[in-house]
């Protein structure tokens, strides 16, 4: 059973691999590469946990096949802090305490950097709707909104 | 270990009641953090199971060969591989059966067989390649419909107990308990007034976000391990022991990070078929549930049916009051409306009591435990009647709870005689709360309720290992669901008296701790702050004697202050005092190494009460509903780490919410289930909510040093009877059905327009 050569960068990092033709991005980055970061909760779009970047297009890995990405440039969430510094969102999400188990954590903590990439200075609602496509069961929310205020205010400096 | 008053009124504590980072943050902000389905095994194989597709149903015949003559393919099973090894267990014997069906598929999505396979791809395949021979059966999945006499009768011979006598017939119903005290129908003769509805509410899933995944490795020479997701590894472990006929000593279990629980992962599912599968193959075998499979065949809580009367005079005293429960169980007893019927009443002080719990059996999944489970569906059943008749006597809602509220000395309607309890404090609270006076537009209504949660102690066990350097581990063996190393290791820290940062707490695996009971029952922080308090006292009292020998002075004059040892008297006062890293270091020459033990039984969870305000819109063209403002009153007893226990409230609202307004098991005729996904069983996301605001009240448990109650629960009880009163007075129509989708709303618009 021969697989599909993809070449891509995936946080910086150029990359190569084989895939079946049914995998998915998220059981390529989890099964295949050892990126265990981006997490599934559903498989089928509807939880956000597997959020990744593709091309600077927020995505659930889940739904875009491992295939697809020949010459895509991928964010994942072990790109996300700077070596050692955390992104202002990380710290933020600890210091708030915007996650209590944390699953969902890192799809939120990507989607939360496009929404302040897309918009640095959101209101609550555009905030809200803006990471509507992540479930968090634990939290709710009411952390996860406080931290990103507070990312979006440290982000603008 | 009773209350220390000594720590409020010296205002001793240093570290608890702070706000430290905790210490597993930068490693789930990182993607760092190993999670179920995060761990792999050298020669692994991925694990799948076959489910049933019918709800009720005789297994004729299940043929495997095809498959376990498919490539790849390294073991087939089936319930021959799981031989019931239960010696007349029943309650072992109804978890043998729910993994794996023997002789009849109770439910859709009861699996039937497994297969360990070199990828997915092959065992997918596999499965296909399974024949089964299934003779369908009538099934029966609503509550009502199971209960009545005529239904399919989900097991077989099955007598209610609990009635004297013993019923002429079998029926669906397992078990009749009953509690209070009083005389119901002479109280109800004394009333003015008396409000009497039957409620429904429907079944739903807990939905932690991380589906059950595992990974099991079982060698030829019995030796096993297993990687899981589980609130309790202790108790998995013995549980897959006693399943597999394994000595638990040889199976050791190591919890990985968990993904959400809220009572959903103390059961074993999958666990059991991973070790069966690996066993057969001889290979680790790496069991991932999907989330169809997680919302048909793990979870869910019980759907219920539940009749309120309650009598009260003019000036507000109620006379009497009483409820009948109906509770589904799944295929399998339970204790799940004995738990309703236990709690239902527990906010007040009524003369005249009585509740009666009745157990049903249906063709749906084993119901799990949910976050305070049985609680909220009889809070919502009597928060809502006591509403009503708050309206009926013309008095306001929280004045007539005040007073009617239970107090330090009332006997609960469940049986013991309370403590110091913080009902009255929490509606008092919101009788002063600014949201209660807040100003309310066209189309809204507030409603407010209270809840309860008993709370659980249970044996726990803990460890204080005091390093070379000084620094602290803490292992303890209650799993984290949400910030307990946080917790603890400020707890360590207090009675140890150094800073925060030198604890490092960590969950220990079963091969390293005793015993350790799940983290349920809010038990988590109370019963392992009890092992840690104890452990760290076993582990200062070593370290006075350490001191006492480097010093050469008698133990007698060596006391602990601020992290220090220091001598004491006359004789001795000059001496410089000794810090942990100073012990430490002596330590290989004065004993050796120093470490703390606690093996308990945490008696004593102080009983848990919450009050909720929230004001909800109703569209009355569409019925749908937004949530404008919420608010959450709760006592701690005392609050260990403040942000994680607002946390604990906020979290519990919003499952709360999503109960009462969307969420629900929606089965066909067929009985099978239609929404087993998160686009057809939605959970609230982050634009359906506002903030939660929260108020912690702190009345000390008499029975732990620092006052801590646990908090994990009772937040999920007040919110589906305060957002049905809410719904109800903002369309002035009494709101009976759980949960209130748009369609229902609009019925009760309708019926009410109509009249």
């Amino acid at each position: 059973m021969s697989g599909i050569a993809v070449s891509t960068t995936i946080n910086g990092d150029e990359v190569e691999y084989l895939c079946q033709a049914d995998e998915t991005l998220l059981d390529v980055l989890r099964d295949r590469l050892e990126m265990t970061g981006t997490k599934e909760g559903c498989g089928t779009g509807d939880c956000g946990a597997c959020s990744v970047m593709v091309d600077g297009r927020l995505v659930c890995s889940c739904l875009v096949l491992g295939a697809e990405v020949q010459g895509s440039t991928i964010e994942t969430i072990e790109g996300m802090a700077d070596g050692a510094d955390l992104h202002p969102l990380q710290q933020k999400f600890i210091e708030h305490a915007a996650l209590q188990c944390g699953v969902c954590t890192p799809g939120f903590l990507i989607a939360a950097k496009d929404l302040l990439e897309r918009n640095p200075n959101p209101t609550e609602e555009e905030i809200r709707f803006g990471l509507a496509g992540n479930l968090c069961r634990c939290t709710g929310y009411d952390k996860i909104v406080r931290a990103v205020q507070d990312a979006a205010q440290e982000m603008k400096g | 270990m009773g209350f220390d008053a000594a720590f409020e009124k010296k205002k001793k504590l240093n570290s608890v009641g702070t706000r430290p980072l905790r210490p597993d943050g930068v490693e789930k902000v990182t993607g760092k953090a190993r999670y179920g389905a995060d761990f792999n095994m050298p020669g692994q194989l991925v694990g799948r199971i076959l489910r049933s597709p019918h709800a009720h149903a005789k297994i004729k015949k299940i043929d495997t060969t095809k498959a376990e003559k498919l490539k790849g393919v390294k073991a087939v099973i089936t319930a021959k591989d799981l031989p019931d090894l239960t010696d007349g267990n029943s309650d072992l014997y109804d978890v043998l059966d729910n993994c794996m069906a023997r002789e009849k598929a109770l439910y859709d999505g009861h699996a039937v067989a497994a297969v360990a396979a070199i990828d997915a791809a092959t065992a997918r395949k596999a499965l296909k390649l399974i024949k089964v021979d299934y003779k369908i059966l009538p099934h029966v999945t609503d509550v009502d419909e199971a209960a009545d006499a005529k239904a399919p009768l989900v097991r077989e011979g099955v007598f209610t107990t609990g009635v004297d006598p013993k019923p002429a017939k079998p029926s669906n119903i397992t078990n009749r308990s009953q509690y209070g005290h009083g005389d119901v129908e002479g109280g109800m003769a004394e009333a003015d007034f008396i409000v009497g509805r039957t409620f429904k509410t429907e079944q739903t899933h807990q939905g932690y976000i991380e589906p059950h995944a595992c990974v099991a490795s079982v060698n030829s020479d019995g030796n096993a391990e297993l990687w899981v997701c589980t609130q309790g590894h202790f108790v998995y472990r013995q549980n897959c022991a006693d399943l597999l006929g394994m000595d638990a000593s040889k199976l050791r279990v190591t919890s990985s990070e968990i993904g959400g629980g809220f009572g959903g992962k103390t059961h074993v599912w999958s666990e059991p078929v991973a070790l069966a599968l690996s066993r057969k193959a001889g290979r680790p075998v790496k069991l991932v549930m999907s989330r169809e499979e997680v919302f048909r065949a793990s979870g869910p809580t019980s759907a219920t049916s539940i009749d309120v009367r309650i009598g009260a005079k003019k000036d507000g005293t109620v006379t009497a009051a009483e409820a009948t429960l109906r509770y589904t169980c799944g295929p399998y007893p339970g204790m799940w409306a004995e738990l309703g019927a236990m709690t239902a009443f527990a906010p007040y002080d009524f003369a005249n009591v009585k509740t009666v719990g009745y157990e049903v059996l249906v063709n749906r999944p084993k119901v799990a435990a949910y976050r305070a489970p049985s609680a909220p569906m009889a809070a919502f059943a009597v928060e809502s009647a006591v509403d009503e008749l708050a309206g009926k006597i013309g008095m306001d809602p929280v004045k007539f709870r005040i007073k009617n509220a239970a107090k330090e000395g009332s006997r609960a309607s469940y049986g013991p005689v309370y403590g110091p309890i913080g009902i009255g404090p929490t509606l008092e609270a919101a009788k002063k709360h600014p949201h209660m006076k807040a100003p309310l537009g066209k189309n809204q209504g507030r409603g407010m309720a209270c809840g309860f949660w008993f709370n659980f102690g249970g044996q726990t066990c803990s460890n204080i290992n005091i390093g070379e350097d000084g620094t602290v581990n803490l292992a303890v063996g209650t799993v984290d669901v949400g910030g307990s190393r946080a917790s603890l290791s400020l707890v360590a820290a207090e009675e140890l008296g150094v800073p925060y940062e030198q604890i490092k707490a960590v969950i220990g695996d079963t091969g390293t701790l005793g015993h350790n009971d799940m983290t349920d029952g809010s038990r988590g922080t109370f019963s392992s702050s009890l092992a840690t308090i104890s452990a760290a006292r076993n582990a200062i009292s070593i370290m006075k004697e350490r001191a006492a020998k480097m010093w050469d002075i008698p133990v007698e004059h060596v006391e602990w202050e601020n992290g220090h040892a220091v001598a004491k008297g006359k004789k001795y006062g000059n001496l410089p005092k000794l810090s942990v890293k100073d012990i430490a270091a002596k330590a290989g020459r004065t004993g050796g190494p120093i470490a703390g033990h606690s093996e308990l039984v945490a008696d004593g969870a102080g009983v848990s009460f919450a009050t909720h305000i929230c004001d909800i819109e109703v569209d009355p063209q569409t019925g749908a509903t937004k949530v404008l403002r919420y608010t959450v009153i709760q006592d701690a007893g005392k609050a260990v780490h403040p942000t994680y226990v607002e946390g604990q409230y906020q979290g519990g609202a919003a499952q709360g919410i999503g109960w009462a307004l969307n969420e629900e098991y929606i089965y066909g005729k067929d009985g099978r289930l239609q929404n087993p996904g998160f686009l057809d069983y939605r959970i609230p996301v982050c634009s359906d909510l506002p903030m939660i605001d929260t108020q912690i009240l702190e009345i000390p448990n008499p029975n732990h040093p620092y006052g801590v109650r646990g908090v994990g629960e009772t937040s999920i009880v007040p919110p589906l009877a305060a957002i049905a009163n809410a719904v109800s007075n903002a369309v002035d129509a009494r709101m009976t059905h759980i949960p209130m989708s748009p369609p229902r709303i609009l019925k009760a618009l309708e019926t009410e327009a109509a009249e």
